[in-house]
């Protein structure tokens, strides 16, 4: 994985860095290639998965019959009116194919790009032959064996098979510590993606070409199969309820018109069965559902199923890992706390010199602070004077010998066995201190005494608890994961704001949380890394795992982040809501709109009821949309229902905006736009149109 | 229209929600065991125990603040109201308790055998079927049984097949005119048909309720002691209570041969009676609405006088306002079905409005006669006058009763329109025993779909998702009623049979025959009249949609409630679509009002509304 990805991780606004392939979609080629697809989707095979359409499609094809009757017979005047229903018919057919065309060819474009992101990274190969060469990472097979060296990244998920060194997970754990790899035990897996910051490894490939996710995910793109998620599924089945509905209630008109001495032409018939059919969300809601996955692949999240996206619009727990995700992986320092009998002053030069050569965030930020609070600027020190100590992972300390003094810092047990622990009160409590609040204490010691310790403190994320109250309005637990103790872990989790916490999470832990909040009828969403979060990966409703993950956390879950940025849980649960909101309000629309129809076409069927002599009843006085011609009004509602098809596509792509508010406040706003302006927009579209269609003579304008 | 006329309709409403309590206070007592009432526990939402529920306790607070006043309900501080409402319940428990478990030791039944709804529906058809068979006999042979002392003919093969499907589904379409057709044995039966029918409608509901108040199991208890037990404490205790009160109002109660006598206009007429208290009381009761007599409660002996009248509103209303209530207390939270009952008092009062307003406004042919007033008397009993009869017909199409108390053939087109769309709508606004609050949560269940959908969760309503099977039963129960009255409206305006059986042609010939679809696939059985429904074709056709009408709508809503039974229940939040509040109200009017529209619509605009245009053009059908 290339290195600019996992850094972007820790980048405080990952929203805006994670869209890095944000295209137009509305390009010559797309829209080219989305008719061409749009009309082989005509195939009624093909067609026959959307029962509305399909319904359309028979009709159009039915009038296209009498059209050609009519041109055979040479009747101009029924041609010109059962002709462009016909062409009306047929491009609302074409209309919803296109946007589901356009919905597939970003897809399309999604997959080539993933199949680009796959090569960055380079990877050390040794041959058979023992001779070494450079390879990009995703050319490696399983079995290969490479090395890596301090300062590169590890290609991919392996075994190391010889050396020991200390690897800096904190990219996927969030843990600043460097852990410790070796050849042998259970501390033998590394994970592609992390970086080894001390001595080298031979690792043993696990993960080759076509078995990591990318590829599994690529592979899901491409194949032509699209399986329904279980709400679509049930829309579609409200929706072909609708149609048959309707089917029946146009069917059963042709007799009952009969009675009533006014019979109806099957053209009329059957434009108001496509007129009342709910076409608008039947041509859209493919396209609705694929656009929703392509929105997440373009902020780099891969979904391994629609049923994950749909969950996670339904998720009410999210579990958050606290570094990383809530608090900056890494920590700072912000206060030096010197032991009885030592300047503050004296303690932090002591700590700016150990950590000069210290690269780590938590490193730096000794300097900085010491920098900043004491003007103590960081010294080149002359090289032959000094010899820094790195951070090696038996002592677990860092350091500098410089000038006969042997300066160290780092976690209070080490320095402690370091010294031999003569730490006096004032400190020790001091040290507690610190814990309590949700810090980490460093101590700092010169020869065998200590000198005081640093408070290294964990920073929350910017606009993280702006991000977590709004969960909150809309109805979501959030639940901290930590390994700190549960003092340390309740103080932050006071100061993130979160809904609850777990402390001292251990795999068995996680796990049992998860299946306890689902029993109890949640449905939780997680983000994990490591293999300890593989089981409540397993168990949880939607669960992310990072790109840089371990193979296992990939494998037990069902996406997966390619920024590995955790943060993203919480816009990877607004993309499903959106998908669905979207659904939900195009069928509300559809639906509303069917009144402002029945008003356009009910009485422009029944101009003259109960013909008896001279004696009529017209239903004209329904006509209140004072439409020019039964023709013209039929023809105009066709028109509507047709030309709202593409009016809604780009809606359809981007989906409804979310912002995350209770159901009430959504659903009010929701009902406002959708379900009112779905009963007011088609009376003035179709009062428009059939001005236009009046004004240019399309069809009869007479009234009979 | 008088400001007197219009306050009857809020007065009714408001009666209905004082029965709406106190019934359904009672029934639920009797009828809710603890495993359907919905435990509180788990919808606290308190959390593991190895973390501290600690940073912020706000959230959900309020909805926390709603569970604490119900549990205190449960926990001991129980309204007065339900107080006195157990104590009458504990003096019948008395006497009902020791009939009870004899009725079970006699018939070998278990009472505490949970029953799966395939089970369940199983006992239910069985029982029904007995009914059925049973009546069917005794009409075709009422000619040779016993206590026929006018001598009553044999009856036509449709008609009996046709009032013994009438008098199971709790339709009570009569295809016959009651006191001139059936003899006191088979009188007495049809008593019997209509103490079942209706409680068959309770078991149904009981069932789906179920599905939303408990979780997690397969079973939607047993058929058997809820048949029992809605019989002997709410069937027989308020039939009897009815009875005495209408024989004090006025209506007869013997089994005397009827009597001849001679007018003093020197005219002989022969004089209806029997057990008209009795029948009068369980009809209105049972929302069955089969009338001693063929004029129903219009007539004085059935209706004599308002106060009687009033009275069987009161009888319809009381079960099905209290299923509403009882639904409540299952779900363990009241405000849910107090949006229920609003959404139907809300639907049913611009109904009456409606309906009020055009009978007002009458007929302007007639008025330009200048004959008296403006309002449209034809068809009205003048004791009752028009307010009264339009609450009354208002109210028969609503409660599935099917009671009247006006001629509705009478009725001025769009009255006639409001009436059938009660009917058409599937008998949603409060409707018969169960049956109507059945329908009401299946439009609860779309309306929350779609919703649901917009809220961007899945939905889920009192706690239960709401997937492709619920959508699907749903939708099924949905289109029955479209499909049964469109198709066979239909068919009967193609077919010499069914033409001929209409005896005004024109537009309201076309009412005439959608409202007797609607009647029977409503289950509601009033009559429009002006159609020959003792004919074959009408027997027939109006007795297939009865029987769909009933079965097909209802039994796919029990699986609903298998399914939704079985299902986990999930914790309310602020992200849930809220389902009590006037949103949802306004939500649930609209699915109904937009459903209802849609689909009947154009038939409509063939009928009523043609014929109402055509009045104000001068022209009468």
């Amino acid at each position: 994985m290339s290195t600019e990805l996992l850094e972007s991780a820790d980048s405080p606004a990952p929203v805006s860095t994670a869209k890095p392939k944000q295209q137009s979609f509305w390009t010559r080629e797309s829209v080219v290639h989305g008719i061409k697809q749009a009309f082989a989707k005509l195939d009624p095979r093909a067609l026959m998965h959307n029962p509305v359409m399909f319904a359309v499609e028979v009709g159009a094809v039915l009038t296209t019959i009498d059209s050609i009757r009519y041109m055979v017979d040479g009747n101009g005047a029924s041609l010109a009116f059962v002709g462009q229903i016909t062409i009306w018919l047929w491009l609302t057919v074409i209309f919803a194919t296109f946007a589901e065309a356009m919905a597939e060819g970003r897809g399309a474009a999604h997959a080539e790009f993933l199949r680009q992101t796959r090569t960055e990274t380079t990877a050390r190969l040794v041959a058979d032959d023992g001779s070494v060469k450079v390879i990009p990472a995703s050319d490696l097979k399983k079995g290969d064996v490479v090395l890596v060296a301090t300062g590169e990244v590890i290609p991919g998920d392996g075994e190391v098979k010889e050396g020991i060194a200390a690897v800096d997970e904190s990219a996927i754990t969030g843990e600043s510590a460097p852990v410790i790899r070796e050849s042998g035990g259970d501390r033998s897996a590394v994970t592609g993606g992390t970086k080894v910051i001390s001595d080298e490894l031979r690792i043993e490939i696990t993960a080759g070409r076509g078995e990591s996710f990318l590829d599994k995910m690529i592979e899901l793109i491409e194949s032509a199969k699209r399986y329904k998620t279980p709400n679509e599924i049930a829309l579609a089945l409200l929706l072909a309820g609708l149609t048959l509905i309707f089917l029946v209630v146009v069917i059963t008109l042709a007799p009952l018109s009969s009675y009533a001495k006014s019979p109806v032409g099957m053209t009329v018939l059957i434009a108001l069965l496509v007129a009342l059919a709910p076409t608008t969300i039947g041509g859209l809601l493919s396209a609705i559902g694929i656009s929703g996955m392509n929105r997440l692949f373009e902020r780099n999240v891969l979904a391994l199923s629609g049923r994950a996206v749909e969950a996670a619009g339904d998720a009410n727990v999210i579990m958050l890992d606290k570094t990383g995700t809530l608090t900056i992986g890494n920590r700072e320092a912000t206060e030096f706390i010197p032991t009885t009998g030592v300047s503050e002053r004296s303690l932090a030069e002591a700590a700016q010199l150990s950590s000069l050569a210290d690269e780590t965030p938590e490193g730096r930020s000794v300097v900085v602070l010491a920098k900043e609070k004491y003007g103590l600027r960081a010294v080149d020190l002359p090289e032959h004077e000094v010899e820094f100590v790195p951070f090696s992972a038996e002592t677990r300390m860092s350091g500098v010998n410089y000038m006969g003094r042997e300066i160290r810092k780092g976690a209070v047990d080490s320095v402690c066995s370091w010294t031999g622990c003569q730490t006096d009160p004032a400190l020790g409590a001091a040290i507690e201190r610190i814990a309590r609040s949700g810090g980490t204490p460093l101590l700092v010691s010169e020869g065998k005494n200590i000198l005081g310790a640093i408070h290294l403190k964990d920073v929350v994320k910017e606009g993280i608890q702006e991000k977590l109250a709004a969960l909150r309005a809309a109805g979501i637990r959030t639940v901290m994961i930590t390994g700190d103790n549960p003092v340390t872990a309740e103080a932050i989790a006071k100061e993130v704001g979160v809904d609850d916490f777990l402390s001292e999470a251990t795999p068995e832990k996680k796990m049992e949380y998860v299946r306890q909040m689902k029993s109890e009828g949640y449905m939780v969403a997680m983000v994990g890394d490591g293999t300890n979060d593989a089981p409540a990966l397993a168990n949880a409703d939607v669960a992310v795992a990072m790109n840089t993950g371990t193979m296992a956390a990939r494998e037990a879950g069902n996406m997966i982040d390619l920024d590995s940025n955790p943060t993203k849980l919480i816009e990877i649960v607004e993309v499903g809501k959106q998908i669905l909101i979207t659904r939900g309000s195009l069928t509300t629309f559809s639906i509303t709109n069917d009144i402002a129809k029945y008003f356009a076409i009910i009485p422009a069927m029944f101009v003259a009821l109960y013909v008896s002599g001279h004696k009529v009843v017209s239903l004209g006085a329904l006509n209140i949309m004072r439409l020019t011609s039964p023709q013209t009004a039929i023809l105009s509602a066709i028109i509507f229902n047709a030309l709202i098809i593409p009016i809604l596509i780009p809606l359809a792509l981007k989906g409804v905006k979310y912002r995350p508010s209770s159901a009430a406040t959504l659903l009010r706003r929701n009902i406002l736009i959708y379900g009112l302006g779905g009963l007011i927009a088609p009376f003035i579209g179709i009062k428009l149109i059939d001005m236009i269609v009046t004004a240019l003579h399309l069809v009869s304008t007479g009234v009979h | 229209m008088t400001w007197q006329g219009v306050l009857q309709i809020f007065v009714l409403m408001g009666i209905a929600a004082i029965l709406a309590r106190v019934v359904g206070g009672y029934m639920f007592l009797v009828l809710a065991r603890p495993n359907d009432v919905r435990s509180l526990r788990t919808a606290s939402g308190s959390t593991s125990s190895s973390s501290g529920n600690s940073a912020d306790g706000s959230a959900g607070s309020s909805s926390r603040g709603g569970l604490a006043t119900k549990t205190l309900e449960v926990a001991g501080t129980i309204p007065r109201l339900d107080v006195w409402i157990g104590a009458i319940k504990s003096v019948l428990d008395r006497i009902i308790e020791p009939v009870e478990r004899a009725v079970y030791r006699v018939c070998g039944i278990d009472p505490d055998q949970e029953m799966r709804w395939t089970t369940y529906v199983f006992a239910l058809l069985a029982v029904n079927l007995v009914g059925f068979a049973i009546l069917f006999i005794l009409l075709g042979l009422q000619q040779w049984l016993p206590l026929n002392p006018a001598h009553l003919p044999r009856i036509p093969f449709w008609v009996s097949l046709n009032t013994a499907i009438s008098f199971t589904t709790n339709t009570n379409w009569q295809a016959y005119a009651g006191e001139a057709t059936l003899s006191y044995l088979s009188q007495a039966w049809l008593v019997v048909q209509q103490f079942l029918s209706p409680i068959t409608g309770i078991c149904l509901f009981l069932a789906v309720a179920r599905g939303f108040s408990r979780h997690s199991t397969k079973t939607l208890g047993n058929f058997w002691r809820d048949f029992v037990r809605t019989l002997l404490w709410i069937a027989i205790p308020g039939a009897i209570i009815g009875t005495i009160v209408l024989i004090i109002l006025g209506s007869p109660q013997n089994l005397h041969a009827y009597t001849h006598v001679t007018t003093i206009q020197g005219v002989h007429q022969t004089i209806a009676q029997g057990p008209v208290a009795s029948m009068t009381s369980i009809m209105q009761l049972g929302n069955n609405g089969g009338g001693f007599f063929n004029m129903n409660a219009g007539q004085p002996f059935a209706g004599p006088n308002m106060a009687s009248l009033l009275f069987q509103l009161i009888l319809g209303f009381a079960v099905p306002s209290g299923c509403i209530y009882l639904f409540g207390r299952m779900v363990a939270d009241v405000r849910q079905a107090w949006a229920i009952f609003a959404a139907m008092a809300i639907l049913f009062v611009v109904g009456a409005l409606v309906v009020y307003g055009f009978e007002a406004a009458g007929n302007p042919i007639i008025s330009a006669l200048h004959l008296a007033g403006h309002a449209n008397w034809t068809g009205k009993e003048t004791r009752f006058g028009i307010g009264s009869s339009s609450l009354f017909e208002n109210s028969t199409t609503t409660i599935s009763w099917g009671s009247t108390a006006a001629a509705n053939d009478s009725l001025t087109p769009i009255a006639g329109l409001v009436l059938m769309f009660n009917m058409k709508s599937g008998e949603v606004i409060f409707g018969s025993w169960g049956a109507g609050m059945i329908g009401m949560l299946a439009y609860a269940v779309l309306a929350v779909f779609l919703a649901g959908l917009m809220v961007g969760r899945t939905p889920e309503y009192l706690g239960k998702k709401i997937e492709s099977f619920e959508v699907k039963m749903s939708v099924l129960a949905m289109v029955v009623p479209s499909f049964v009255i469109l198709i066979l409206a239909a068919l009967s305006v193609i077919v010499s049979a069914g033409l001929s059986g209409i005896l005004n042609p024109g537009p309201h010939g076309l009412s005439e025959v959608l409202y007797a679809f609607a009647s029977g696939v409503g289950n509601n059985g009033s009559a429009f009249g002006g159609l020959n429904a003792a004919s074959p074709w009408y027997a027939a056709t109006v007795g297939i949609a009865m029987l769909l009408g009933r079965y097909a709508m209802y039994i796919p809503l029990v699986a609903l409630g298998g399914s939704l039974a079985a299902k986990q229940r999930i914790p309310a939040s602020a992200g849930t679509f809220p389902t009590h509040t006037p949103l949802f109200i306004g939500l649930l009017i609209g699915t109904v009002f937009i459903v209802g529209a849609l689909v009947f619509f154009p038939a409509l605009a063939l009928g009523p509304i043609a014929e109402q245009i055509a009045m104000h053009a001068g022209r009468l059908f």
